[in-house]
């Protein structure tokens, strides 16, 4: 009993460990520049804990926590794609598009919207997995100029085919909106703040995730490629199908980032769609630990930290300092993961040769 | 001999791991120029013991003493300057590096600045030639075989002034031949005033060429004795407490209907050919052995009959199908077994549970998935009978592989390939690394899967294992099937002959 429950204490010093020092270090850069952490720090949380700030807080974690399980599949067979970034940017304006362009009763609308979403960051993802397959290019190299040239793309395709007229003096580039049915109401209003209802999606995309990964024989397969690609090639895992259907998932979902956007804000891709997330997603997955529940934790506390930091501009505190509690977050998530997971390593082979030292002593005694 | 001192002795040595104690009040005196064998089985403590006096672990108590004087080492730079070398197991060598440069390596000979070839190619001659086994210094190691690889460690640890030399398992790469010829090579040394700490695990030979044998088992030096004194079966009781197991199978099971066929396969690496026209047979019950040295095409043998690598010519027929094209699940599915040669490099998942290691490679099939799903109960339930019957030392399903011992990971990779009762297994030094008592449980379990039907084909380094359970026996060079030969009469020397390509067999 109590030596699962220490394994199990000893993970929890992972997150607590991180969030401790993220904010020792960045009250150490707050001393240094002048200002006073504690007063700091105390504004930032009585900001963050008003009921619009915790909403908005959900809102934004929503798409980090999308691009989180975006990455975190390909992690888990060590598969980076760093290209996260790209694949939602063109599925956003392309399904945006699409969805402007077609009409469709509510429920439909939406789905069609995601379906042409996921198609295009699936696709975007798979010319990487094709040339890994193919060619051997490694996915870090061919996604990450995939993210250039879809930032290209997606410029030229706003600008010369997909923008609706200007009108008046109106100067931001967009997309024609996409009519009602292809939006999705609020699911409540708490504090002048709308709770966006893809909140659910993102709930429910996370257990497909889950699923996926602990409970299927494909989810099997993706984990032990992770683990040992040659004892997973042995057993009959083919690491091309592997890379390349890993990759198509990975895309689809990350064509979902701007979803949550798209249908309870802009209901357009316009030139001020969120940027950067895909990269934001990297960093969560990391600090999730590459499960749906760290990173849905993981985007919870990115999102609330900088909402929270917002306080800091009225308080005359540069809100930079945030960044760096983000960076100690994330190192020291990474370097505790590490040591935790030694330690924890340790007490099993202790556990385990306890145990079975014990096993051959009563077999000896029975023999005997 | 009492009045002599030794040159090494160590006295209570102790050391302890988690959750076990590899050496444990071990006391051993090593005279001068005398040949010293421990011996004991894999896990005894003896690597530990070996390490802790070439400085690469410290002890947690007790002393050790070169020439009378206390030392602390406190890596293998100390031990080094004491005057004590170790030939590894596996070279530590540079395969694009000549004899010369390998030797100097990490000791270069710099005079006024500049590496002093002359001087050190001048040393290494004298050196390998004083001990009866010249070496050509400006040789490229890759060219080298085996035994010649193994002289250039050792002159290399000579090089760096060693009178005091550990060899670790050094026989465990060569052939018969080899053996004979690093042999007369120590007993040069030993002229010659060298001590020579040997370990090893295959008795023959330690009785062969040591001067005193000490045992080690379970963490402690057992009993030191004189080769005059006892007889091999002694030392294997002295080893394991117990009485040593044979690999002898009994009577043939072996039946006429050929479940693997395998004609002109041919596997091509770069453009050279590593594995030529291999044709063979092998028929329910039987057990067809290959035997050869590493490195002679059964690596690729193995890959292509798995489908980890496609061939470049020849066909694969499994159960009268042919497989040559198929993936390798589609193979697994279709009844064929693999043991890999490499335990944790291929053949587990060390970080995951033992239930999820039952089910590396039968992901596919029942109990251990429904349809696209996980059946976790069913690979939980699966893993507690293999246990059980194959005996894994183990607190249960959800300990990790890597809390294992080497003979237990081994027993569950033997146990999941076994339980899924495949038609043709393909085994690859099953018994490689692991202790006598789990070499026994493999051997059995390989018996008794050959009376129940199973045809197994048995890639081996131990000529005693397959020679003694093999019912056909071929022999591999340069990537031929060189010889067919009977077990029941052939003997390791002739094996030897084949393997280095000395004999040229006409009975294949």
């Amino acid at each position: 009993m109590s030596k699962r429950f220490r394994i199990r204490l000893l993970w929890l010093l992972v997150p607590v460990s991180a969030v401790v020092l993220a904010f020792g270090v960045s009250s150490l850069v707050l001393i240094a520049i002048g200002e006073n952490p504690i007063s700091a720090f105390r504004s930032m949380f009585r900001y963050g804990s008003q009921q619009n700030s915790l909403v908005s807080t959900v809102n934004r974690a929503v798409p980090l926590y999308v691009a989180g399980l975006a990455v975190a599949i390909g992690f888990k067979m060590n598969l980076f794609n760093i290209g996260v970034e790209g694949q939602y940017r063109l599925a956003a304006l392309l399904s945006a598009a699409a969805g402007a362009a077609v009409v469709l009763p509510a429920p439909l609308h939406v789905a069609f919207i995601m379906l042409v979403a996921m198609a295009v960051g699936a696709g975007w993802a798979g010319i990487a997995g094709v040339l890994k397959v193919k060619r051997g290019v490694h996915e870090v190299v061919s996604t990450i100029m995939l993210n250039s040239i879809a930032t290209g793309v997606t410029a030229y395709l706003l600008a010369n085919y997909l923008r609706k007229p200007r009108v008046g003096s109106e100067l931001l580039l967009a997309t024609h909106p996409i009519p009602a049915s292809g939006q999705l109401p609020p699911l409540a209003v708490i504090g002048g703040e709308e709770l966006r209802s893809f909140v659910l999606i993102a709930v429910a995309l996370g257990v497909l995730v889950y699923v996926l990964i602990w409970r299927t024989r494909f989810g099997y397969d993706l984990r032990a490629s992770g683990i040992n690609p040659d004892a997973a090639r042995a057993s009959g895992a083919d690491p091309n199908r592997m890379i390349l259907t890993t990759m198509l998932i990975s895309g689809a979902i990350a064509g979902l980032i701007g979803m949550g956007d798209l249908f309870g804000f802009f209901h357009a891709y316009t030139l001020d769609f969120p940027v950067g997330l895909g990269f934001d997603g990297i960093a969560v997955a990391l600090v999730g630990l590459n499960h749906p529940v760290g990173i849905a934790i993981a985007a919870m506390v990115f999102s609330w930290v900088d909402r929270a930091a917002q306080i800091l501009d009225l308080e005359g505190v540069p809100k930079e300092v945030i960044i760096i509690t983000k960076g100690v977050i994330i190192l020291s998530v990474v370097i505790a993961y590490e040591v935790v997971r030694r330690l924890v390593q340790a007490q099993e082979v202790k556990n385990a040769a306890e145990e079975t030292r014990r096993l051959e002593e009563r077999e000896e005694a029975v023999a005997a | 001999m009492a009045e002599r001192a030794p040159t090494v002795e160590l006295k209570g040595i102790t050391k302890t791991f988690p959750g076990v104690v590899a050496n444990d009040d071990v006391n051993l005196a090593v005279f001068p120029a005398e040949i010293h064998a421990v011996v004991g089985e894999n896990g005894a403590g003896k690597s530990t013991l070996m390490k802790i006096l070439y400085g690469m672990l410290r002890p947690d108590g007790g002393t050790i003493r070169v020439d009378g004087r206390v030392v602390r080492f406190r890596s293998p730079k100390d031990a080094i300057a004491a005057g004590i070398g170790m030939v590894h197991q596996h070279f530590m060598l540079a395969a694009n590096f000549t004899v010369l440069e390998n030797v100097v390596l990490g000791s270069e000979p710099a005079r006024a600045g500049a590496l002093d070839f002359v001087g050190a190619r001048a040393r290494i001659r004298e050196l390998s030639e004083t001990h009866g086994a010249p070496l050509d210094p400006d040789r490229v190691t890759e060219d080298l075989a085996v035994g010649e690889r193994q002289r250039v460690e050792i002159v290399k640890v000579l090089y760096r002034g060693a009178r005091i030399l550990i060899l670790d398992e050094p026989t465990s790469v060569l052939v018969p031949q080899e053996v004979e010829e690093l042999f007369r090579n120590l007993r040069e040394l030993k002229g010659h005033g060298v001590t020579i700490i040997f370990i090893s695990h295959k008795l023959d030979e330690v009785l062969e060429i040591a001067d005193s044998i000490t045992v080690v088992r379970d963490g402690h030096a057992v009993a030191t004795v004189k080769p005059e004194d006892v007889t091999a079966r002694q030392l294997a009781e002295l080893m394991v407490g117990s009485e040593l197991p044979t690999p002898e199978t009994r009577e043939s099971t072996v039946t006429e209907e050929v479940v693997l066929s395998v004609r002109g396969l041919g596997v091509r690496v770069e453009g050279r050919r590593v594995l030529e026209e291999a044709n063979f047979d092998i028929h329910r019950g039987e057990i067809v052995g290959i035997a050869g040295v590493e490195g002679n095409g059964q690596r690729q043998l193995v890959e292509a009959l798995m489908g980890l690598r496609k061939p470049d010519e020849g066909i694969i027929e499994l159960a009268g199908v042919d497989v040559t094209l198929w993936p390798t699940r589609a193979r697994r599915e279709g009844g064929l077994g693999y043991i890999p040669e490499d335990r944790q490099g291929r053949g587990l998942l060390l970080p995951s549970p033992l239930w999820e290691n039952t089910m590396l490679g039968h992901q596919t099939i029942d109990p251990f998935s429904r349809g696209p799903w996980v059946n976790r109960g069913g690979a939980h339930r699966r893993t507690e009978e293999l246990i059980r019957e194959y005996n894994v030392m183990t607190p249960g399903p959800d300990t990790s592989a890597l809390a294992l011992s080497g003979g237990n990971q081994q027993k569950l990779i033997v146990g999941r390939e076994m339980i899924a009762e495949p038609k043709v297994l393909i085994a690859a030094q099953p018994t490689r690394g692991i202790d006598v008592g789990a070499q026994a449980a493999v051997w059995e379990q390989i018996r008794r899967a050959r009376a129940a039907g199973l045809a197994l084909l048995l890639i081996s380094a131990d000529l005693e294992e397959l020679i003694g359970l093999s019912d056909t026996l071929y022999v591999i060079f340069r990537g031929r099937l060189v010889a067919k030969v009977d077990p029941a009469t052939v003997t390791p020397e002739e094996l030897g002959s084949y393997m280095t390509g000395a004999r040229e067999a006409a009975s294949a």
